[in-house]
């Protein structure tokens, strides 16, 4: 259990960086608390990647420190770390059996005998690796061989922190509920602090307990899942948490009402009238949107309509606008245009994209 | 984030009309002593968008490479407009494909990359430029054109590697679950593209895919694979409805849809631990017997739904949280279920909830996994 610091750290790729804009993870200050499940989520180029190996050891950053325990580790390699990690893709021994495969941390660490055969046992079970321990791992599937890397992975107890980078990509979808869950549960045996790197917010989500999502180089909020979905603090949090994301419309604010899409609605606290010079946006999710029985509300017309099975999906159009709009698989709807209604108190206030609270 | 606006209502004008059906008749593939595929017959018409959904090894690729001609089958036949080409090469077919792992050419341009079948298939030069350009339009590239690969985001290197599978206007297109190494942002807006793409191109297009909601975002029509075998091949909606056997049910449901043995006594159907459900909606008119209960997630509820659901107690395995919805394990008399529940709802492993079943949302299995009766959708509202 290591609680994990960082201190002004920020990262650029290229030695001569000049601008901000180059640093591809922008100057970041967190802590990690010890025995924590965080999760780094944010897509592709979004800074967690690198962040991840700043952590490691495998990058050492262009400013700023890491302190493990307030100890500074900057300059440290991955082994003075004492960091174990798990990758996308797996790093397995193809000619060791799996049992050698899941010892080798162990024995490596100077370990032997029952030490290692009960953790090795422990972990293969946790896994569901029991029935292959005495098999090469050449020539088992990609899921087997990257189940053998998280076991590798997790299978040190003693380590300062386990970081996991994207590990369920290569795993087929019903295995993924599976491992996800079992990652979870042992979470909550070992207490080590764990960091989940993935560019999926289910994975994200359920995995930590804190999630910091990243988007170009920075970290924009750091919450629980009930926080990202409820709260979110800028519109890419309300865009990129839920599927689909957070209907961000342009609009403009005066005090307690908002014009959008050519018309007036009441807002539930007040604004006061942000600069001209700003960009101000309402952001409503499409689960908090209802198609009203009686046509009131805004007017929309009904574009299409995605049945998805669980629920349908109603594209609409609010003047120039397009909304998502999310209604019960049984939800029988108007045939072209409609009254929607947004439900009060989930209606949010961005300006510039940061959510503004208003006051009462 | 949001440029899908673009390619709206552009038409690939001089597209060639396609007109040809694809027909797989009995086709079995082994290597070795290994069956790939087993007996697969399928017809598939021009214009449209055929989803084969099955897990890792169920044999999609496999299926794939045999409509491509890339393998030849080990029996019966594949028939273009009725003419049997099982034996023709690939390269004397009328197939594009697109891989999960993009594949570009580092050192050309996007221009070029997407310029290279044509080039290659000796097509004059002004031709060449305006189908680069139309297609580069179609998937949103037009502004990238001078980049290299290395130089674009995931999404747009698979949209660069789509549009050379498009450019060469192939009767077949043929997608090997070209989205799963994508952000699921990408997916997103992707999937809701790929079915205006392919109804413009009108060509045949083959997705296969391991995850059930890439199919029901597509639409079309879907197969669904089981261990080598197509269990089902209907509208996307009706095969999601109507599963007609347990492994169709299962291949099209994520997470894996729960299941109960039951033994329907007097019409009832009595589930271990003394539970009775009504015979109401598909239990309604079951003959006494053995039968099993399969009910998606999103019917397992953690408020009651209806006066008609039955509440049970369940222990709490792990509870799992998307954006807004949260997916709870349980266990209850051996066996495993998973209810998909609105909100967030943060549940201690091990703790007891009470979880309810609703005899309107069953899909009744038969002791031969045969489909005995689905849910109403009309009559479940």
């Amino acid at each position: 259990m290591t609680r994990i610091d960082l201190v002004d750290l920020a990262h650029s790729y290229n030695p001569q960086t000049q601008s901000a804009g180059e640093y591809a993870l922008k100057k970041t200050s967190l802590t990690f608390a010890a025995g924590g499940a965080y999760a780094l989520l944010g897509p592709s180029g979004c800074g967690k990647t690198t962040l991840l190996n700043l952590m490691s050891g495998l990058l050492t950053p262009t400013e700023g420190a890491i302190l493990f325990d307030g100890v500074d580790v900057t300059l440290r390699t991955t082994e003075q770390r004492n960091i174990a990690q798990v990758f996308q893709f797996p790093v397995v021994y193809d000619t060791m059996s799996v049992y050698d495969n899941l010892a080798f941390p162990l024995r490596n660490r100077g370990l032997r005998g029952a030490a290692v055969d009960l953790r090795v046992r422990e972990i293969a079970a946790m896994l569901d690796l029991t029935p292959t321990l005495a098999r090469k791992a050449k020539g088992l599937t990609a899921d087997s061989k990257q189940k053998i890397s998280l076991g590798r992975g997790l299978v040190r107890a003693d380590v300062s922190a386990m970081l996991f980078d994207e590990p369920l990509t290569v795993i087929d979808p019903h295995l993924k509920w599976q491992l996800r869950s079992q990652l979870k549960q042992l979470h909550a045996q070992v207490a080590t602090t764990m960091i989940y790197v993935t560019h999926d917010q289910t994975e994200a989500l359920t995995f930590a307990e804190k999630v910091i999502v990243m988007y170009d180089g920075a970290v924009v909020q750091i919450g629980t899942p009930e926080e990202l979905f409820e709260h979110p603090n800028h519109t890419f949090v309300g865009y990129f948490i839920g599927s689909p994301g957070m209907n961000v419309l342009p609009a403009t604010i005066n005090g307690k009402t908002a014009v959008v899409g050519g018309h007036t609605i009441s807002l539930p606290r007040f604004y006061g009238k942000p600069l001209a010079s700003t960009r101000t946006e309402l952001g409503i999710r499409p689960e908090f949107i209802r198609i009203s029985e009686n046509g009131k509300g805004l007017p929309v017309r009904i574009k299409r309509v995605d049945d998805v099975g669980r629920y349908k999906l109603a594209r609409v159009a609010l003047g120039p606008l397009a909304l998502n709009v999310m209604v019960g698989e049984d939800a029988r709807l108007p045939a072209d245009s409609a009254g929607i209604v947004f439900e009060p108190g989930r209606l949010h206030v961005y300006v510039d994209g940061h959510l503004v609270e208003g006051s009462a | 984030m949001d440029a899908r606006a673009a390619a709206g209502g552009q038409g690939l004008g001089g597209v060639t009309e396609h007109t040809m059906t694809l027909e797989l008749r009995n086709v079995t593939k082994r290597v070795g002593s290994e069956m790939h595929v087993a007996g697969i017959s399928l017809t598939l018409a021009p214009g449209t968008l055929n989803v084969l959904l099955g897990p890792t090894l169920s044999g999609k690729t496999t299926l794939l490479r045999l409509m491509a001609g890339l393998d030849a089958p080990t029996e019966g036949q594949v028939l273009v407009g009725g003419r049997d080409v099982t034996g023709t090469p690939v390269r004397r077919r009328s197939v594009a494909m697109v891989y999960q792992q993009f594949i570009n050419y580092p050192n050309l341009t996007v221009y070029e990359n997407i310029a290279s079948p044509l080039r290659v298939a000796h097509i004059a030069r002004a031709e060449i430029d305006r189908r680069v350009r139309e297609t580069a339009g179609l998937m949103r590239l037009t502004a990238l054109l001078d980049r290299y690969p290395l130089e674009l985001s995931g999404g747009q290197q698979q949209r660069t590697a789509l549009a050379r599978a498009i450019v060469k206007r192939a009767e077949l297109l043929l997608l090997d679950e070209p989205l799963a190494n994508l952000d699921y942002k990408l997916r997103e807006e992707l999937r809701e593209e790929l079915p205006k793409l392919f109804a413009e191109i009108g060509a045949i297009a083959v997705y296969a895919t391991a995850e059930p909601s890439d199919a029901l975002l597509l639409g079309g029509r879907t197969a669904t694979l089981s261990s080598g075998r197509v269990t089902q091949f209907g509208p996307t909606l009706e095969v999601y409805r109507r599963p007609v056997d347990r492994a169709t049910a299962e291949v099209f449901s994520d997470p894996p849809m729960n299941f109960v043995a039951a033994r329907i006594v007097g019409g009832k159907a009595h589930l271990p631990g003394g539970v009775v459900l009504p015979a109401r909606g598909p239990l309604a008119g079951l003959a006494d017997g053995d039968i099993s209960l399969g009910f998606r997630a999103n019917h397992l509820y953690l408020r009651q739904p209806s006066h008609d659901a039955v509440a049970v107690t369940a222990t709490v395995a792990v509870v799992e949280i998307t954006g807004s919805e949260s997916y709870v394990h349980t266990i209850r008399e051996g066996d495993r279920w998973v209810a998909l529940a609105h909100g967030i709802h943060e549940l201690n492993p091990g703790a007891p909830v009470e979880v309810y079943l609703d005899p309107y949302r069953m899909f009744v299995f038969g002791r031969d996994d045969r489909l005995v009766a689905a849910p109403n959708f009309a009559e479940a509202a």
